[in-house]
C-alpha cells in the first residue's frame, strides 16, 4: 500500500516524498477513520442577510471526506441507475432526480443528528438516503414492490422514514414547509432540543403557505430552518421568470438568511450547523443552496429546452460536488486516485447489486390495496371497482 | 308492488292509539340539560387534561375565548402554549398542525367556519388524509378539524356551504357530524382520541341548543363509537335518515306525520365516514320506504350515496322510490324569504315522507313550483275527505 501511494505519479505526490516519514506511515492507517482536524477554506464566502455570516473556515477530517465522497458516490450512481430504470419502464410514473444536488444532502448530514427532521419534496430519493434509507429500500419502492420504504404504496415522491426523522417525500409543491414548521413546533413542544429542515425548491418559494408558515414560525419562535435547493428552475421555468426577487435568502425579510454555495458539501455543512444554533435560539432561518441538478425536472423532461446544454457541463465541470471531494482528498493525501476510483467502483457493485435484489422482490399482495387507509380501521368496509364483487374490511 | 294492498293496511294501523312513549326521545331520562356549546367545551377540556398532547390551534381560540365561545376558559386554564391563536392564514396553520400531528402530537384545530376550510384543503386531504396510506402505516396523522358547517342564518353564499360530502369522499379521512349534546361530548372526544384525520362538523345553530342530558354522558371517559348511526326515534312505516341540524327537523316531522298515522323511523347519522350503511339498510328492510335528508347541495351528496347503497343493498326491500330532501341547489341567498327556500323545512320532510308512503300526489309542473300564493300550504290531494276538507278551511283562514 505504501509502495504504490509513494510511486504514485500524480503531481501532488512528489511534494509527499519530502515529508517526514511519519506522515506517510499515518496514511497507511484505514484512510475513513482518521479523524485528525483539517481546516478548509468554503469556495465563496457566506453571504448573509440580517445576521452575521458564519466563517468560511471550515473545520473537517478524513473520515468526512471520505465519507462524503462515498456517500455522494452512492447518490449519483444511485440517481443515474433509476434513470436507466425509468427508460426500462421498471419505475413509472413520476421520477425527480437528484444528481448535482448530493452536496446539500451529505453537507446537512454531517450537520445534524437523527433527532433533527427533514421534510422535503418529491426530490427526495438522495434525502432519504442520507437519513439511513437503504439502497435495496430506494430501488423496490421506485419499482413498486414490498421491500419498499413505503411497502411499493408510494413511489418515487413518497419516500418515508419516521425512526430518523424523515418525513417525506411530498408531492404538493410547497406543502412540505408548513408540515416543515409543524415538526419544529412539535419538537419545541416536546422540549426536544432538536431543529427542523424544510427543504424546497426556488420553484416554491413564491408558493404563499410558505410565507403563512414563515410568519407563525417567527411569531411562535419555532426551531425551523427553511433550505431552498435553488437549482435555478422551477420545472422548465427560470428563476427570474417565476420570482421577482430570486435572492431567496433575503425573502424571509423579519427572518434572517444565508446564501451558500450548495455544490460545497464543506459549506453546506458550516451553514446548516449555524442554522441549527441560532433556530434553537432565535426561531426561523432562511438558508439558500445555490445548486443545481444536472437531469430535467423529472424524467420526462429532457431538461434542455430552456437551458443550454453548454451550461450543463460548464457546471459539470467547475462545480460537481463529487469532484471537489475528490480534488480536496487528493490536495491533502487522504487517498489515491485509485483508492477513490475504488470506492467508485463499489458503490457501482452495490447499487447494481441493490437493484438486482429488488427486481426479484415481489409486487405487493392484492390484499394490500386495503391497508393502511387508516391507522385504526373500525372494522369499516372498504370496496373495489366493482363493489359487488371487491370488498374489504379495515382492520 | 302491493302498494295498494299495503297502503290499505298502512291506513288500518294508524288509526290504533298510540302508545305515549311513541314519542320518547331515546336519550335517558335525565333531568340535567347541557347545551351543545357546553357539550364541546367540556369534550375539549377534557380531552385536554387526559393527554398532554392535545392542543389547540385557531383563529380567536384563546384570548377571544372561541369565536363561538366553543374554547371559553380553555387558554386561561391551559396557557398558551396549549391555546393557540393563529393569524388568519388556513393553509399555514393547517400545514403546521398536521405536521405536529406527523411527530405525534394531537392538535385540534378550529375553522371559524368550514367554509375557510377551502383554503387549507390540501392539507387536509393530501397531506392529512393519504399520509398513512402512502407511508404504509408510518405516519399516521391524529387531528381533529372542527368547526361550525353548512347554513347559518342570513350570512350568504360564501358563509353556508355544507362539506359533509366533499370531505366524506375522500378514504383515509373520518368525518363526524353530530345533533345533539350528548353526540358533541361523545363524538367529539372520540376524534380526539382516534389516531386518524377526522373532520368534525358542528353547527353554529346548534351550539345555544339545549338538550337533557344523562350522567353516563357526563363522565369523563364517555365516548361515542366512530361509524354508528343512532336511531332517534324507532318507527315502522318509512325511515329517514338525517344528520345535523336535519335530524332535529327530521324528528319534528316525525311528529307531525304521526298525527296522520305515518309512524317514521329517525336516523341520526353521527358518522358520515364511515357511513353506518347496516343501520341504515336494516330500518329500510324494515319500513320499505327512504327519506334522506341534508341541507348541503343535493348533487353527488350524502343523500345520494345513502340512496345509491339503499339501491345495492336493499333493492328487494323498497316499496317506493328513495326520495331526498336538500338544500336547494343554489347558492345561499341572503333575503330571508330566499334563504327559506334554500334551506330544507319540516314540512318537506313531510312531504317527501307522506310520497314514499303514497299518501300524497306531486302537483308541480314541469316548467316551475306551483306555490299557494298565501303562505307555505302546498296543495295536497288524498283520498281522505277530513283531509280536504281541513286544507280547503286552512287556506280559507290565512286568505282572510
Amino acid at each position: 500500500m505504501a509502495l504504490s501511494q509513494l510511486a504514485s505519479s500524480s503531481p501532488s505526490r512528489s511534494v509527499n516524498l519530502l515529508k517526514p516519514l511519519l506522515s506517510a506511515i499515518s496514511l497507511h492507517r484505514p484512510i475513513s477513520t482518521d479523524t485528525t482536524p483539517i481546516t478548509v477554506e468554503t469556495s465563496v464566502p457566506f453571504t448573509a442577510h440580517q445576521c452575521e455570516a458564519p466563517s468560511r473556515t471550515v473545520q473537517t477530517n478524513a473520515q468526512e471526506l471520505l465519507n462524503f465522497f462515498r456517500d455522494m458516490a452512492v447518490m449519483r450512481r444511485m440517481e443515474i441507475a433509476a434513470d436507466s430504470l425509468y427508460k426500462a419502464k421498471l419505475i413509472r410514473g413520476f421520477c425527480h432526480l437528484y444528481d448535482g444536488q448530493e452536496a446539500v444532502a451529505v453537507g446537512m448530514e454531517a450537520a445534524l443528528t437523527k433527532k433533527d427532521c427533514i421534510i422535503t419534496s418529491y426530490r427526495d430519493h438522495c434525502t432519504f438516503v442520507g437519513r439511513d434509507g437503504t439502497l435495496l429500500e430506494v430501488f423496490a419502492e421506485l419499482m413498486g414492490r414490498q421491500a419498499g420504504c413505503s411497502k411499493g404504496k408510494g413511489g418515487s415522491m413518497h419516500f418515508y422514514k419516521k425512526d430518523s426523522n424523515f418525513y417525506g417525500g411530498h408531492g404538493i409543491v410547497g406543502a412540505q414547509v408548513p408540515l416543515g414548521c409543524g415538526l419544529a413546533f412539535a419538537q419545541k413542544y416536546c422540549k426536544d432540543e432538536a431543529v427542523t429542515f424544510a427543504l424546497y425548491g426556488d420553484g416554491a418559494a413564491n408558493q404563499g403557505q410558505l410565507f403563512e408558515a414563515l410568519n407563525i414560525s417567527a411569531l411562535w419562535n419555532l426551531p425551523a430552518i427553511l433550505v431552498c435547493e435553488n437549482n435555478h428552475y422551477g420545472m422548465g421555468t427560470a428563476e427570474w421568470r417565476a420570482a421577482k426577487s430570486p435572492a431567496y435568502y433575503k425573502r424571509g425579510d423579519y427572518a434572517p438568511g444565508l446564501k451558500v454555495d450548495g455544490m460545497d458539501a464543506l459549506a453546506v455543512k458550516q451553514a446548516c450547523a449555524f442554522a441549527k444554533e441560532h433556530a434553537l435560539k432565535n426561531g426561523p432561518i432562511i438558508l439558500e443552496m445555490d445548486t443545481y441538478r444536472y437531469h430535467g425536472h423529472s424524467m420526462s423532461d429532457p431538461g434542455s429546452t430552456y437551458r443550454t446544454r453548454d451550461e450543463i457541463t460548464g457546471v459539470r465541470q467547475e462545480r460537481d460536488p463529487i469532484e471537489r471531494i475528490r480534488k480536496l482528498i487528493l490536495l491533502h493525501d487522504l487517498a489515491t486516485e485509485k483508492e477513490l476510483k475504488d470506492i467508485e467502483k463499489e458503490v457501482r457493485k452495490e447499487v447494481d447489486d441493490a437493484i438486482a435484489q429488488a427486481k426479484e422482490n415481489p409486487v405487493p399482495e392484492p390484499s394490500k390495496l386495503f391497508s393502511d387507509v387508516y391507522a385504526k380501521g373500525l372494522g369499516v368496509e372498504s370496496f373495489g371497482a366493482d363493489r359487488k364483487e371487491v370488498r374489504a374490511t379495515l382492520a | 308492488m302491493l302498494g295498494i294492498a299495503r297502503q290499505k293496511m298502512l291506513e288500518q294501523s294508524s288509526k290504533m292509539i298510540r302508545p305515549v312513549v311513541s314519542v320518547l326521545r331515546s336519550y335517558s331520562s335525565a333531568a340535567k340539560q347541557m347545551t351543545v356549546r357546553a357539550a364541546l367545551n367540556s369534550a375539549l377540556d377534557e380531552e385536554m387534561s387526559a393527554d398532554s398532547k392535545v392542543f389547540l390551534m385557531g383563529e380567536e381560540v384563546g384570548e377571544y375565548q372561541g369565536a363561538y365561545k366553543i374554547t371559553k376558559g380553555l387558554l386561561d386554564k391551559y396557557g398558551p402554549e396549549r391555546v393557540l391563536d393563529t393569524p388568519i392564514t388556513e393553509a399555514g396553520f393547517t400545514g403546521i398542525a398536521v405536521g405536529a400531528a406527523y411527530y405525534g402530537l394531537k392538535p385540534v384545530v378550529e375553522f371559524m367556519t368550514f367554509n375557510f376550510s377551502m383554503q387549507a384543503i390540501d392539507h387536509i386531504i393530501n397531506s392529512a388524509a393519504k399520509s398513512n396510506y402512502m407511508s404504509a402505516g408510518q405516519i399516521s396523522v391524529p387531528i381533529v378539524f372542527r368547526g361550525p358547517n353548512g347554513a347559518a342564518a342570513g350570512v350568504g353564499a360564501q358563509h353556508s356551504q355544507c362539506y359533509a360530502a366533499w370531505y366524506a369522499a375522500c378514504p383515509g379521512l373520518k368525518v363526524l357530524t353530530p345533533y345533539n349534546s350528548e353526540d358533541a361530548r361523545g363524538l367529539l372526544k372520540a376524534a380526539i382520541r382516534d389516531p386518524d384525520p377526522v373532520v368534525f362538523l358542528e353547527n353554529e345553530l346548534l351550539y345555544g341548543e339545549s338538550f337533557p342530558i344523562s350522567d353516563e354522558v357526563l363522565d369523563s371517559s364517555f365516548c361515542l363509537p366512530i361509524g354508528k348511526a343512532k336511531i332517534e326515534r324507532k318507527g315502522k312505516h318509512v325511515t329517514i335518515v338525517a344528520y345535523s341540524k336535519m335530524v332535529g327537523y327530521s324528528l319534528q316531522a316525525a311528529e307531525i306525520l304521526e298525527k296522520d298515522g305515518i309512524d317514521a323511523e329517525v336516523i341520526n347519522l353521527r358518522s358520515i365516514r364511515p357511513l353506518d350503511r347496516s343501520t341504515i339498510n336494516n330500518s329500510v328492510r324494515k319500513t320499505n320506504r327512504l327519506v334522506t335528508v341534508e341541507e348541503a347541495f343535493p348533487q353527488h351528496g350524502v343523500g345520494a350515496e345513502i340512496c345509491a347503497c339503499v339501491l345495492e343493498e336493499s333493492f328487494a326491500y323498497l316499496d317506493a322510490p328513495v326520495e331526498r330532501i336538500a338544500g336547494a341547489d343554489v347558492p345561499m341567498p341572503y333575503a330571508a324569504n330566499l334563504e327559506r327556500m334554500a334551506v330544507p323545512q319540516v314540512e318537506d320532510i313531510v312531504r317527501a315522507a307522506k310520497r314514499a308512503c303514497y299518501r300524497s300526489l306531486q302537483t308541480f309542473s314541469n316548467t316551475g313550483v306551483k306555490l299557494n300564493t298565501v303562505g307555505r300550504c302546498w296543495h295536497q290531494v288524498n283520498n281522505k275527505w277530513e283531509e280536504i276538507v281541513r286544507n280547503f278551511v286552512t287556506l280559507l283562514i290565512q286568505a282572510l
